[in-house]
């Protein structure tokens, strides 16, 4: 059950791209940092939350064709690093596309789909997976 | 107090399927069964999308047209669905928690074959009419099966719509709500079995057009109305001919009925098809429109609705998320083979 606690913990990051923000140096953090590295002493107690933006575009990607068992059903399939329109950097899947069609630049947004399952009785985890935008 | 729907999103997957391609695999003129159904094409979901992912899809855009709505002040949150993903883990807390509404408000799953989205928008009106919560949040979607070969399997979809009700900046004020209720068995799914059985033409007259008709009837009668007093009319639609049919039976022309009528290009969203077709209406809808919405839920049941669109569609940010013409348009085809692996028909070794 270990692990059904720490998926829990990780819910507001994965559903609603909640991150953190250094008021300190301005530095946006995702997944979440409650210290941050930059400042140091200098960045505690002004470490707040931050909701990353949704939208951006695709900085790099690349089709991956041996999947793990958890993405059999949707190989080949785009993996995606976002730079979202505040400027973070976040890696997932980019689905419901057409492969031949992902490219550099392209508008992506954030939507909730199923990441896997544990098997046909365990948990189902959700999280953010990007699909085309416009 | 005035109660209505103070905003609204619809999602449907972007995959599509045609009947002649399902026709093909069982050796049946598919093409004519979807000409008889009058449905032209389905949806299908991702593998990544059930429930649970459609019904945030549809909540997160009825949130994103009323950026002034705070989250916290949602104080219930009801999934219609025959197709939750869990048996026992509600689909509500899941999407509660995906448009930040939780931890101060209630939830709970409904079930009423594909009126259980009608009828959480009911109960919302309930508590909202009662002062007992500020906003209400009522979504119907469905991944609906029908067994392979089966006449289901020509229409069974997948879709959802998602309504806001309160009664501050109504868009809709929902003028009154009734329901026609009866013990009558024309579809179940008993507890654990994958596909539902139906009772062929008993789904007909004395389930559908019996429930409907008589709801109808009840709401014409309470509001003194008939078929003309209204702009536009929605009904249930398990396909695109029962509702076609129904409607001219109550007066409607097909006009009146052209946006509320989604089946034909989507297929049968279940508890999804009356909250989409709706959604589809109010997306074209101007102050002063006055529509007819009536649902069925095999089992049985129809939820009617009379509603006015108000001034306050002039200020409402509709285009604030996408309509649905936009979320159905650009759809991507998908053979048998490919709709079977997505729909998990196909055996996998452990
Ligand atoms: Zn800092």
């Amino acid at each position: 059950m270990s692990s059904v606690a720490r998926e829990w913990r990780e819910v507001p990051g994965r559903y609603n791209l909640k991150g953190t923000k250094c008021a300190n140096c301005g530095t946006i953090y995702f997944p979440r940092r409650d210290f941050c590295p930059k400042c140091r002493r200098a960045g505690i107690g002004k470490i707040e939350e931050y909701d990353i933006c949704r939208t951006g575009e695709v900085y790099t990607y690349s089709i991956v064709y041996d999947a793990p068992a958890m993405c059999d059903m949707i190989k080949p399939y785009a993996v995606v690093m976002v730079r979202t329109d505040d400027g973070v950097m976040i890696a997932g899947q980019l689905v419901d596309v057409d492969l031949e069609k992902v490219a550099i630049g392209m508008r992506v947004r954030a939507v909730m789909r199923k990441l896997s399952t544990d098997g046909e009785s365990g948990i189902i985890r959700y999280g953010y997976k990007f699909v085309p935008a416009e | 107090m005035d109660v209505g729907i103070v905003s609204y999103g619809g999602y449907v997957p972007r995959y599509r399927i045609k009947p002649e391609e399902i026709g093909r695999i069982w050796g049946v003129d598919g093409k004519s069964m979807g000409k008889g159904l009058m449905i032209y094409q389905k949806s299908v979901p991702s593998p990544d999308e059930d429930v649970v992912t459609i019904a945030t899809e549809a909540a997160r855009y009825m949130m994103d047209r009323v950026p002034d709505v705070d989250p916290k002040d949602i104080g219930a949150i009801y999934v219609g669905s025959e197709s939750h993903p869990y048996a026992v883990k509600p689909t509500a807390t899941i999407v509660a928690e995906a448009i930040e509404a939780t931890p101060a408000m209630t939830a709970a799953d409904m079930e009423f074959a594909c009126k259980a989205g009608t009828a959480g928008i009911q109960a919302c009106m309930g508590l909202v009419g009662a002062g007992m919560v500020k906003y209400g949040v009522a979504i119907g979607a469905d991944t609906s099966q029908g067994a392979p070969g089966d006449a289901l399997e020509y229409s069974a979809s997948a879709g959802g719509a998602a309504y806001l009700i309160g009664s501050e900046k109504v868009i809709a004020k929902i003028n009154k709500t009734l329901s026609f209720t009866t013990d009558t068995p024309d579809f179940w799914r008993r507890e654990g079995q994958p596909y539902p059985k139906h009772g062929g033409r008993f789904t007909g007259e004395p389930a559908y057009f019996k429930h409907i008709t008589s709801a109808a009837k009840m709401m014409f009668e309470a509001m003194g109305t008939t078929a003309a007093d209204y702009k536009y009319a929605v009904f249930h639609q398990p396909n695109g001919k029962f509702p076609t049919r129904v409607a001219k039976q109550l007066g409607f022309s097909d006009e009146q009925i052209q946006y509320g009528l989604l089946t034909p290009n989507i297929g049968n969203t279940y508890s999804g098809a009356v909250p989409l077709g709706l959604a589809n209406v109010l997306d074209h809808a101007e102050p002063g429109d006055r529509i007819f919405v009536t649902s069925y839920g095999s089992g049985a049941g129809s939820d009617a609705f009379d509603i006015t669109v108000t001034d306050e569609m002039a200020n409402y940010r509709r285009d604030n998320a996408p309509t649905l013409e936009k979320v159905m348009a650009d759809p991507i085809y998908v053979d048998y083979g490919i709709y079977a692996k997505f729909k998990g028909k196909i055996l996998m070794p452990e």
